[in-house]
């Protein structure tokens, strides 16, 4: 079975906790921005993998297309224009989920067993569990999970867990021609990252950095921006973190607090009973008019 | 089966305090967590050429089924050939979509034929197209072709071109030229520079 290969770390409202005697290594993907030509053969590949098929749309001014993440699109190349210093430039990023270490939609879901953290990593959704509230798409600091109007589940990018299960890269890692995507060990795709790093500030772009926010305890998908020190400008933000509410509201706390409440008024309703009796109504007040002896 | 009132309050107070118990999320059932099955488990594998372009990706059809003789094959999925040269398994947009292109409706699955002035294609045999297309270039190579151009005997037909495909083996390319060079014709083309 494949929870042999992908043993289970975490998941959305668990009451147990998970096994944690085995060590799997983490896989990650990096995305290294500079190499990216905006093709979109990962775009491609990904839908012909999980069998989406996205609704062709119209031309509205941008190379992005289809204009958003969808429930049929789960990867996307937005296409940032920018003038600096009187001369364009073109940000090409490719959005998707980033499998944060620490998932601020699994920490918002409240459908047991809806999501899921593997120990390599990887944060699956799994549609069959979900109720669709889509609190996760609140959660998320990366504005990723996409509702469904179809059937009111949500979706988004597996990094191809199915293929991870058994050995194989993404689809999107395997089509990309540039060489921009790469698949492996976290350490490795790290490793990698450093060192074109390195010839990135070479060549002139001082400021290029490896984006893996610490505020959400470090992502599965690492990206190597030549514009490091301004994320925002191809849509990241720049100090992503798991909201408050989402980190609290599940926590140890307050569901003593929640729970006390319920005995407490559980506890109230029967002393109250007790002490003072059922309701007494008075003959007249009965709706029907109804005088029992 | 028939309940007294004191059973039945029991059932429905029973009831009540499992179903709250399940909602404060002591729920007895396990959540199995499972990825989706890997759908190319046991696909059968057939290498091809992508069809696109002139840089001839190498392909891999995965077909449904185990080519069994009662089990027709039908293509669910195709990805880049990691073991060959040309792309090692990366594809385009158009290469990694090829799965549509395959089980395309607009997708030509016959000859067809109009005639002049008619409106509309015709399905035909192949008998037919390879037939009208033979007489059609004996006919023009009759009228046209060039034996000698001043005293030196050159042997041209220049009046037709042939356009070849792109995506073919080194053979394939070897035959076609010695075919369409034998008949004469010089405008030979491919499109090996998309």
């Amino acid at each position: 079975m494949a929870l042999q290969s992908l043993d289970v770390k975490n998941q959305s409202a668990r009451t147990s906790t998970p096994p944690t005697a085995r060590r799997t290594p983490e896989v990650a993907k990096l995305v290294d921005v500079s190499r990216c030509i905006g093709c979109k053969a990962c775009q491609s590949a990904c839908m012909e993998w999980n069998d989406l098929r996205d609704v062709v749309g119209v031309q509205e001014g941008s190379y992005t297309s289809p204009p958003d993440l969808s429930d049929q699109s789960w990867t996307l190349m937005r296409f940032h224009e920018e003038e600096r210093d009187g001369a364009l430039q073109w940000l090409i990023f490719k959005d998707g989920c980033l499998h944060c270490e620490d998932p601020g939609c699994l920490r918002a879901c409240p459908a047991p067993g809806a999501i899921v953290q593997y120990s390599n990593g990887i944060v699956d959704f799994h549609e069959e569990q979900c109720i669709g509230c889509g609190y996760c798409t609140a959660g998320c600091p990366f504005d990723v999970p996409r509702l469904s109007g179809r059937d009111s589940k949500v979706y988004k990018c597996t990094l191809c867990s199915d293929r991870v299960a058994v050995g194989l890269e993404p689809a999107c890692i395997k089509s990309c021609p540039t060489g921009a995507l790469h698949f492996g060990s976290k350490q490795d795709m790290l490793f990698e990252a450093e060192e074109r790093l390195g010839d990135l500030r070479e060549r002139g772009f001082t400021r290029a950095a490896v984006y893996d926010p610490r505020g959400v305890g470090g992502t599965h998908v690492i990206h190597l921006l030549p514009h490091g020190d301004r994320p925002e400008a191809y849509g990241l933000p720049a100090r992503p973190k798991v909201g408050l509410v989402q980190r609290a509201w599940r926590s140890g706390l307050a569901r003593g607090v929640g729970v006390a409440t319920l005995a407490g008024v559980l506890v109230a309703g029967l002393l109250h009973y007790m002490r003072y009796g059922p309701l007494d109504v008075p003959p007249g007040d009965r709706p029907d008019g109804e005088v029992k002896p | 089966m028939e309940y007294s009132r004191r059973q039945f309050v029991k059932l429905a107070a029973g009831g009540l305090a499992g179903s709250s118990l399940a909602a404060l999320g002591f729920s007895p059932a396990r959540v199995l967590a499972e990825v989706r099955e890997f759908k190319l488990a046991r696909a059968s594998e057939t290498r091809n050429t992508c069809p696109y372009c002139s840089v001839g990706c190498g392909v891999i059809l995965y077909g449904l089924g185990d080519k069994a003789r009662n089990a027709r094959t039908e293509i669910i999925h195709v990805e880049g050939d990691p073991d060959h040269p040309v792309n090692r398994g990366t594809l385009c947009p158009k290469g990694a979509s090829l799965v549509d292109f395959i089980h395309s409706p607009h997708r030509l699955r016959f000859p067809e034929y109009r005639a002049p002035g008619e409106r509309e294609f015709k399905r035909v045999t192949w008998d037919f197209a390879v037939q009208r297309i033979a007489r059609l270039m004996k006919d023009d190579r009759d009228a046209n072709f060039l034996q000698k151009a001043g005293d030196v005997t050159v042997n041209r037909w220049t009046s037709v071109a042939f356009l070849a495909a792109s995506a073919s083996s080194n053979e394939a390319g070897y035959i076609t030229n010695k075919v369409i060079r034998a008949l004469g014709m010089t405008a030979l083309d491919n499109q090996a520079r998309v």
